[in-house]
């Protein structure tokens, strides 16, 4: 059963088009611009990669696609419907778990289902497959606490997936995971798009992790938010991290990338980020390597 | 069975250290046997040259020793009002306590979910909770219609703040996403609320009835010693456990206090024991880290 593969959406849509969208928080001489007149598509079927320096306001981004959210200004569509709230068909993945504890991994995956009525032989038979696909079904009966941090991830990829939702949201899912169960989730859930066709928008501050995974890259400026680059990441799938290693072409993506992150990880640098200066510091070290 | 192992081991710790304390304290009543009282003596003339009224100094051989209560409890062990004490306190305990959960609970759980019911609620909840459940107690008798309702009262009051506090606080605190992640997979508001907030509030709410209960048994024992007694009026309210440590002071059998101080000591362990065990019950996801 594990042999076999994860449902395709059955219609082939999930095409969010962001245009002009601006984010304030607080009124006044207090208002705080977050996003600033963003336009950027994440296309039907593909892995939409953002990534920008930290505190950059990718987070808001989330919770504006995901509906939690509504934009200062500006229109977010999704397949040409505005988006007006939250919805099954656009799932997070939120960063750090967002498992509900008091709950076994099978009832935290059979959550959506269950809240929207749905629990039939049919959902039942799916939750066996994806509890299997995650390699979970011997941890079904346990707590979240009970599970290892990449196990996490996956209980909550089965989480999202059992809704068979046209997009999936990844808010900066793997971090916090050490640099080899990092590497082994990103193969994994490589590999879980690629089979899917769904939609997914993965949002992330790390340059390899976003390369290794995406189909296009959106590059984000400093805050407020604006799109400062949209490269194409035109590397072979199935994609394996060993290849990525030697390619030429993964690496000039990857030298491309850096160059504008680095730019706009200045200019917060001269703001008084932390984070900023760390990526400045490990940009140094990198280029001098190379 | 690693667990099981440690449990045993801590249970002969337990008893081990229980042992020593009344060794102890048995070795410090005798002492002044053993010293002789004189040996104070020039201290207590200073005291009394520097103007104090009681000479005395305070010490452990005042109290009755370990072997002397047992004895004074082994008198009252047979005797029907000892434990009618027992009854009426743990009656009262139980009774305020659990009022306290019945009205305590939902009324918390109202006021972290409903914006309209806490700005109406929680400001008169706030000035009312720094009021001590004691300074209740003349209000309370004038109050109610009985001595054992007004004793009652006091004693709900006493777990009733703690347990909204507790509840408001906790479901206040869930994590913001486990909102938005129900909403997003379809969850109503009458789901999120059996599924999200009641599960996500439930420590909170066994750390407020651990406390809660901890604070009855203080109530209790203050009003029953504060009310006197009423068996030996004739009244239906009264006596109790605090009554009994009254009267025994009233009467000059020390060791019966030390007797009642004991008894309160048991009852407590064992209402704190019981609600672990409920909270190990009800919240199973929390002894796993």
């Amino acid at each position: 059963m594990s042999d076999a593969t994860i449902p395709r959406p059955l219609i082939a849509s999930g095409e969010i088009a962001v245009s002009g969208v601006s984010k304030n928080y607080g009124s006044g001489h207090l208002t705080k611009e977050v996003v600033r007149d963003c336009t950027f598509t994440i296309e039907r079927g593909k892995l939409t990669v953002m990534i920008g320096p930290s505190g950059c306001g990718k987070s808001t981004l989330i919770r504006l696609l995901a509906g939690f959210e509504q934009p200062s200004s500006g229109t977010i569509k999704i397949d040409g419907e505005p988006i007006t709230g939250p919805s099954r068909e656009r799932l997070v993945v939120f960063q750090e778990t967002a498992l509900f504890p008091w709950m076994s991994t099978y009832d935290n995956i059979m959550f959506g289902p269950r809240a929207r009525g749905e629990v039939t032989a049919q959902t039942k038979e799916f939750a066996e497959f994806l509890l299997n696909k995650v390699g979970l079904q011997e941890f079904r009966k346990k707590y979240p606490t009970q599970l290892s941090g990449g196990m996490q991830r996956r209980a909550e990829l089965a989480r999202a997936m059992i809704n068979n939702p046209t997009v999936m949201i990844l808010d900066e899912p793997f971090r916090g995971l050490d640099a080899m169960t990092k590497e082994l989730m990103w193969e994994y859930y490589a590999g879980l798009v690629e089979e899917s066709g769904r939609t997914n928008f993965f949002v992330t501050t790390d340059i390899d992790e976003a390369v290794f995974l995406a189909d296009r890259l959106l590059i984000m400026s400093n805050i407020p938010t604006q799109v400062r680059a949209v490269l194409e990441v035109d590397l072979p799938r199935p994609r394996k991290l060993s290849d990525m290693v030697t390619s030429d072409r993964a690496n000039a993506i990857k030298t491309e990338a850096l160059s504008i992150l680095h730019e706009e990880a200045m200019k917060s640098f001269s703001r008084g980020s932390k984070a900023a200066s760390d990526f400045v510091e490990a940009y140094s070290k990198r280029s001098a390597k190379a | 069975m690693a667990t099981h192992k440690l449990s045993a081991q801590s249970a002969v710790r337990g008893a081990f250290s229980i042992l020593a304390f009344l060794l102890l304290w048995e070795l410090g009543s005798r002492s002044t046997q053993w010293i002789g009282a004189d040996i104070f003596s020039p201290l207590r003339e200073l005291l009394g040259g520097l103007g104090f009224k009681k000479t005395y100094l305070p010490w452990v051989g005042a109290i009755p020793a370990p072997t002397e209560v047992l004895a004074a409890w082994a008198g009252v062990i047979g005797d029907a009002g000892y434990w009618q004490s027992w009854y009426k306190s743990v009656f009262r305990v139980l009774a305020g306590f659990i009022t306290a959960m019945l009205i305590g609970i939902p009324f918390g759980l109202l006021l972290a979910v409903n914006r309209t019911a806490f700005g109406i609620g929680f400001p008169v909840f706030e000035v009312l909770r720094p009021i001590p459940p004691l300074a209740w107690v003349p209000a309370s008798i004038i109050f109610w219609p009985t001595q054992e309702m007004s004793i009652a009262f006091v004693t709900f009051l006493g777990a009733f703040y703690t347990i909204v506090i507790n509840v408001v606080g906790g479901a206040k605190s869930i994590d913001q996403r486990y909102f938005q992640a129900a909403q997003s997979m379809g969850s109503s508001k009458w789901d999120i609320f059996k599924r999200i907030i009641l599960p996500g509030t439930l420590p909170s709410i066994m750390v407020g009835s651990a406390v809660g209960m901890g604070i009855t048994w203080e109530v209790v024992v203050a009003a029953e010693m504060i009310s006197g007694g009423g068996s030996s009026t004739g009244g239906t309210g009264g006596g109790g456990l605090g009554f009994f440590i009254w009267n025994s002071y009233v009467g000059g059998s020390y060791q019966q206090i030390v007797v009642g101080m004991i008894s309160i000591g048991i009852a407590g362990f064992f209402s704190s024991e019981l609600l672990r065990a409920l909270g190990k019950y009800v919240t199973p996801w929390l002894r796993l880290r």
